[in-house]
């Protein structure tokens, strides 16, 4: 069985976000870059499949600029076989990068794609459903636990006041939630490897695949900074401030 | 068993010294065709990650490393346009000193303003495409020695342990990464560089190290008042007479300022907090004139090793060598580590190859080395300026300042005598009860911060489930003995707030170490007065994440 993992260049975790003086958007120069979190669960999910010899292949997937290389090598060392960068530029929007994913499907023919349910950046939550209706394929998204029996997959979903089990066909898309695993550490000896295996660039157009934007970024403002709070004498006081100050009642 | 890798030379830290030193050696391997394994061990998240300066950036070094450093986009934008040194005698007024009464080394025409931490990522990429192995991510942890002795590798820490020391479900042990040579460029009191100079009694009687503490803030200004290339350094106020240590503020690109004041830490009054001096520091017209209507953009805080020539151990080892701070080779005469660090490296790589080349044991290599390092304008720049630290430190700032501008200006360093200053810093601390307690100012939250607020803004971060990385050698001394006595300094000089002494209704006080604040700055390393502290390295890729420092 072939799985494919898409993982995806963005701010650290640990950094606080900054926006550019001119607000035009978020200021990442010389800032520490990461794979996203949920993609590295998606990574661990599939090196998980391939160490209980369910899975044969892993091809990591990653849209971006050649600067996303490095996220590739990290999926390498962390145990997938080859990588493919899609060199697109700055990230397309969520519809671009399924349209993109679903060309790379139509070549390399997966049985199973783990993505990340988002990623921390846009925190869209949209690539891998709009993936699985570009390729009409059955989906699993918040996915804390996965199991595959008998060529078929059984996924439990983190849905609002519990959990959902389900149970699916392959081909099928899955996406990654919090608890699905602990992703492992990448060791000295397989970082060095990692930097042995293949990793193919590929373009847009190679793809069959032209991008449009369909949304436009107006301005990005930092959320108002939190005011320190303030002690009341009394409840006419209080009433009093919430009238005239926050004028909420 | 740990599992084992074997290089030619395995360097530990990828600050200017180690990545100076990788670059040249597989320059030189490349030169002459000869397969060479080098790699380069990071403990920061990436490559410049743990990097803070300031920086004013002599180019000497990296004219020699890389001639052709401008086509390769180095990253030095901003040459200095103007120097302004200002004495600040009160809280309102300063002195603007005329450039006569300057040491020539204060001088920094023909430098550039830089941030280290870019300066480093770009070293890092070249380090790369030249052919080392770079990981960062990785803390080394231990020094390894074979049945003689001689340092034989190092050992990376261990990742995925939990606080009680259980191993959690990512459990990955250390790896041993054995070499012919390991150079150790930790920077300042680097914590395997300590016990290497303990081991192989590397000081002699040279004068103990000494050292200060920096502390950074990068600041986005109004474009109005931005004068590119401008370099302002300064002394006096806040700092009163009896603590030494001086302030810079330089106009970078973008309409950005690093503003940043370094204590002495051989201070007397153990209620002195090196943060909040800093934190008043910027009301001072001298530097609020630019800092006003500005935003605060990082925040981080460094040690620095300023004991200069005189407090510089042998570099070499059987099997190796201490590099740039980890040694302790910056210039403080010029405030100027990185060309000097770089410099080091330099030298090291050229002689570590000529002996792997030629494989010469140790009896023969440390001597070359020796000669090398003597022969070097290094080893000259440190030892003209050797008496600049203790001037200041015996003399005081303005009887020190004054000879220091003789002796620069007018001798160039070369008088016949040499000045020493043989107290180690925290040997220097005072009583609390016969000291007066400093009241410092709240913060206003526009040009002050508080502590929590500026350790947010250096992105540190250290996983919460893991073994302290604080050691005490006797957990009884911090309560027992620090606090009656020093009221525990710990409290104010640590500049990310990572011990605090918290009253318990029930067994009295109690001392809380923050571990997941820490910046890495080794000051609590330096300056507990009982040497109780002990910086170990945390897991690997923990620590801070500056941007642009
Ligand atoms: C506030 C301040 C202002 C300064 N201003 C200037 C200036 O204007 N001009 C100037 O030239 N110099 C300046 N300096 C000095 C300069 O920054 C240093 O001299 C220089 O950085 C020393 O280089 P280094 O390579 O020896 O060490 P560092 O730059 O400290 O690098 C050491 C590296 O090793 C890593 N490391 C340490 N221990 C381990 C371990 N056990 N395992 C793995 N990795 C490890 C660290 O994370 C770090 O990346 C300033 C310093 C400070 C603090
Ligand atoms: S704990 Fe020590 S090394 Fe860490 S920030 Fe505080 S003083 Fe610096």
């Amino acid at each position: 069985m072939k799985v494919l993992v898409t993982v995806k260049r963005v701010i650290d975790y640990n950094v606080k976000v900054r926006v550019k003086p001119d607000q035009s958007d978020v200021d990442l120069a010389n800032v520490k870059m990461a794979m996203n979190p949920f993609c590295e669960i998606a990574v661990e999910a599939a090196v998980r499949l391939k160490e209980a010899g369910l899975a044969s292949e892993i091809v990591a997937v990653s849209v971006g600029p050649a600067a996303c290389q490095e996220q590739l090598r990290t999926a390498l060392a962390l145990g997938a076989d080859r990588g493919i960068q899609i060199d697109s530029g700055e990230a397309p929007d969520p519809l671009g990068v399924a349209k993109l994913l679903a060309a790379v499907v139509a070549a390399e023919k997966p049985d199973l794609v783990i993505l990340g349910k988002q990623s921390i950046d846009g925190d869209n939550n949209q690539t891998g459903q709009m993936l699985a209706a570009l390729l009409d394929w059955p989906q699993a998204t918040f996915a804390s636990a996965l199991a595959l029996e008998a060529g078929r997959l059984r996924v439990t979903r983190e849905i609002d006041g519990g959990l959902q089990s389900l149970e699916l066909n392959l081909p099928a898309i899955v996406t990654t939630d919090l608890r699905l695993n602990e992703p492992r550490y990448a060791s000295l000896p397989n970082i060095m490897k990692a930097k042995k295996k293949p990793l193919e660039v590929k373009s847009p157009v190679e793809l069959g695949v032209t991008l449009k934007a369909h949304t436009r970024l107006l301005k990005v403002e930092a959320p108002a900074e939190r005011q320190g709070g303030i002690k009341v004498g009394s409840v006419s006081e209080l009433v009093e401030k919430l009238k005239s100050e926050a004028k909420v009642i | 068993m740990r599992e084992a890798m074997e290089f030619d030379v395995v360097i530990v830290g990828a600050g200017p010294a180690g990545l100076s030193a990788a670059c040249r050696l597989m320059q030189l391997a490349n030169e002459q065709g000869r397969p060479l394994e080098v790699c380069v061990v990071e403990k920061g998240s990436e490559v410049g990650a743990h990097i803070l300066s300031g920086a004013v950036f002599e180019s000497r070094a990296l004219e020699e490393l890389f001639p052709d450093w401008r086509e390769r986009g180095a990253p030095l934008h901003t040459p200095v346009s103007a120097d302004e040194v200002y004495l600040l005698k009160d809280a309102e007024r300063a002195l603007k000193l005329p450039d006569a009464l300057l040491p020539k080394s204060l001088h920094n025409a023909g430098n550039h303003i830089v941030s280290l931490g870019n300066l480093v990522r770009w070293l890092g990429e070249q380090a790369e495409a030249l052919g080392v192995q770079v990981f960062p991510g990785f803390a080394v942890a231990e020094v390894l020695h074979d049945e003689n002795g001689r340092v034989k590798g190092v050992v990376t820490g261990d990742m995925g342990v939990a606080a009680d020391g259980s191993h959690k479900d990512g459990f990955m042990p250390g790896m041993e990464l054995h070499a012919r040579y390991t150079l150790f460029a930790e920077g300042c009191r680097g914590h395997l560089g300590k016990q290497l100079v303990e081991r192989f009694g590397l000081a002699g009687d040279t004068d103990p190290q000494h050292y200060g503490l920096g502390i950074k803030e990068l600041w986005d200004i109004e474009p109005s008042r931005h004068r590119p290339g401008l370099v302002i350094h300064g002394a006096g106020w806040p700092l009163d007479k009896d603590s030494g240590g001086g302030f810079f503020l330089y106009h970078a690109e973008n309409h950005q300022v690093v503003v940043g004041l370094i204590v002495d830490l051989n201070y007397a009054n153990p209620w002195l907090s090196p943060f909040d001096e800093f934190q008043r520091l910027k009301h001072h017209p001298v530097l609020k004139q630019y800092l006003e209507g500005g935003k605060r953009v990082s925040y981080g805080a460094r040690a620095i090793a300023k004991g200069g020539f005189n407090a510089l151990p042998e570099m070499a080892f059987p099997g190796g060598l201490l590099l740039g701070c980890d040694a302790g080779t910056l210039n403080v005469a010029k405030i100027k580590g990185s060309h000097t660090a770089m410099k080091s490296g330099l030298l090291a790589a050229e002689t570590v190859f000529a002996a792997l080349l030629e494989e010469l044991p140790d009896s023969a290599w440390a001597p070359r080395w020796k000669a090398a390092f003597e022969a070097s304008w290094l080893h000259e720049e440190l030892y003209r300026s050797r008496n600049f630290g203790p001037a200041l430190h015996r003399l005081g700032p303005l009887a020190g300042g004054a000879f220091n501008v003789v002796e620069q200006n007018v001798f160039a360093g070369r008088l016949p005598f040499t000045l020493h200053d043989r107290e180690a810093d925290h040997a220097r601390l005072r009583p609390a009860a016969e000291c007066p307690p400093i009241v410092y100012p709240k913060p206003d939250g526009v040009l002050g911060f508080d502590r929590l607020g500026s350790v947010f803004l250096s992105n540190t971060n250290h996983e919460e489930d893991q073994p302290c990385h604080l050691r005490l050698a006797d957990p009884a001394i911090p309560i027992g003995r620090n606090l009656p006595l020093y009221a525990e300094p710990a409290q104010r000089y640590c500049p990310a707030g990572v011990y605090e002494v918290l009253e318990e209704e029930q067994g009295g006080p109690r001392l809380q170490i923050n571990a997941q604040n820490c910046l890495h700055c080794k000051t609590c390393d330096i300056k507990d007065p009982a040497q109780n502290i002990v910086w170990t390295t945390p897991e690997g890729g923990g620590g801070p994440n500056y941007p642009n420092m």
